[in-house]
């Protein structure tokens, strides 16, 4: 069952389609269909959050809707949640 | 796509979906008395608002643009306006007769309150025979001015129930309807994407200097809107940051072009999209939206806002499932079957149309089932 979309190819997140759970395997696909993924769960994620699709070092951008969204404040593995804990705005904050 | 509708064409031409009675205060003193008349004759709804006294400048411009603007909405048949005293009062009355709607003033000062609700009360016996007295009639949907907004948003908005507005709204501007959207500081991380969809050079300008005028004010205030934007109920929903808050909100627009700017609450002075400055408050926003004369509102929601407006339709549409279920009274179109993706954003585009063609005929939306009747007026600085 589908666990992410991607808004676009190249993006580094994708968003949670329902609560994943740490450990599981799940598969997501881009909003187009063109491209799919598969990852781990690395924590719990609820719907709606985001699930990084690829390793994130710190002070990289981070990049959904083929823009950028705001930067790491941290190294981000494959799998785990992206949220407010881990990237900050650019533009505020 | 089902395109007529029956609805109601209005002397000036405009067209409404909806045949109110309105009471309209000029200022807070004058609540209770549009407030009393409103329990007492059926048909009649009231729009009580804490304002209307030694506003000035800009501020008080403003303020009669909105009560004006609010009275000529083509969802009001007709309008009886009340304050303190008779200068304001008739200054708002005569900007609604402008219409060609029915409109009566009164004001206290000179008569008090018991003789005012009488007088008041007696029109409005009269007004709400006639206004009951007219008749739907067929009207292509483009004649519709539609807005758009979105609130307590979370990362289902951008993905899915604002991709299905965005659907719509090229649809709608395709057939040659006309489309209101704004949310000036909301558009923070989007605004080089709103700015390159201008078809003029000048009105890109403009809005830049609109965006712009929000950034210097909010750091005027030496802070920024990180704790507001986004807001606890946003960052729950999964939203990280403004850009991508931004990001999501821009998709109302879907691709189209922008045919011009407005400011707060002017009228489009012709068809098809509109940016208009305002505040990203809900009810701000679609109290400006209502009165610069859209008549249907479209609000997707990701955690769900209940906001409704008095005169103006809201359509709650939502794709988060967990917000379908847990607020279901309040969504008028669930798509949260793009998550599980057994819907497409097409078919629920579809699904979209068919529920603004049915509101615009006149069945309730949910908000207004709810009686949410949120007026909110835009203060631009504190009274003298």
């Amino acid at each position: 069952m589908l666990g992410f979309l991607v808004h676009k190819d190249g993006d580094v997140v994708g968003v949670a389609t329902k609560d994943l759970s740490k450990g599981s395997k799940v598969q997501g696909r881009t909003l187009e269909g063109d491209r799919e993924y598969e990852l781990t769960v690395m924590e719990n994620i609820p719907l709606g959050h985001k699930v990084a699709i690829k390793d994130i070092k710190k002070d990289e951008k981070i990049v959904e809707y083929g823009e950028v969204i705001g930067v790491a404040t941290q190294d981000i593995p494959k799998g785990a949640h992206v949220h407010t804990h881990n990237i900050r705005s650019i533009r505020w904050g | 796509m089902e395109r007529q509708i029956l609805a109601y064409r209005r002397k000036n031409g405009s067209v409404g979906v909806r045949n109110y009675v309105l009471l309209i205060p000029v200022d807070d003193i004058s609540n209770a008395v549009v407030e009393s008349v409103e329990k007492n004759i059926a048909g009649t709804l009231a729009l009580p608002h804490p304002y209307g006294r030694l506003q000035f400048g800009k501020d008080l411009e403003l303020f009669f643009k909105t009560l004006i603007g609010t009275g000529s909405n083509p969802n009001v048949a007709a309008a009886i306006v009340v304050g303190v005293e008779p200068k304001w009062t008739h200054k708002v009355a005569d900007g609604i007769a402008q219409t060609g709607k029915p409109v009566e003033a009164f004001w206290v000062e000179g008569n008090g309150q018991l003789k005012t609700i009488e007088k008041v009360s007696r029109t409005a016996v009269r007004l709400v025979e006639d206004t009951t007295d007219l008749r739907r009639e067929p009207v292509d949907i483009s004649e519709l001015v539609i807005s758009l907004k979105c609130g307590e948003s979370d990362t289902t908005s951008g993905l899915a129930s604002n991709r299905v507005v965005g659907r719509f709204t090229e649809r709608f501007l395709d057939v040659g309807g006309t489309v209101l959207f704004g949310e000036t500081t909301e558009l923070t991380g989007g605004e080089h994407i709103v700015a390159s969809r201008f078809k003029k050079e000048e009105d890109r300008k403009r809005f830049m200097e609109m965006f712009n005028e929000y950034q210097e004010l909010v750091k005027s205030q030496g802070v920024d809107l990180l704790g507001s934007q986004p807001t606890e109920g946003n960052i729950a929903g999964g939203l990280s940051t403004i850009e991508e808050k931004a990001l999501g909100n821009i998709q109302k627009i879907g691709n189209a072009m922008v045919d011009g700017v407005l400011d707060f609450a002017d009228q489009p002075p012709g068809k098809g999209l509109y940016f208009m400055n305002t505040s990203s408050a809900a009810a701000e926003a679609v109290t400006l939206f209502a009165a610069a004369g859209a008549v249907i509102h479209l609000f997707p929601t990701g955690q769900g806002n209940p906001i409704g407006n008095p005169i103006e339709p809201v359509v709650k549409i939502t794709a988060n499932p967990k917000t379908a279920e847990v607020m279901e009274e309040h969504i008028d179109v669930d798509v949260s079957g793009i998550l599980r993706g057994d819907l497409d954003i097409d078919s629920a585009a579809d699904m979209l149309w068919k529920r603004v063609v049915g509101t615009a005929c006149g069945r309730f939306v949910r908000a207004e089932i709810l009686n949410h009747k949120e007026f909110v007026l835009t203060k631009l600085y504190r009274s003298a």
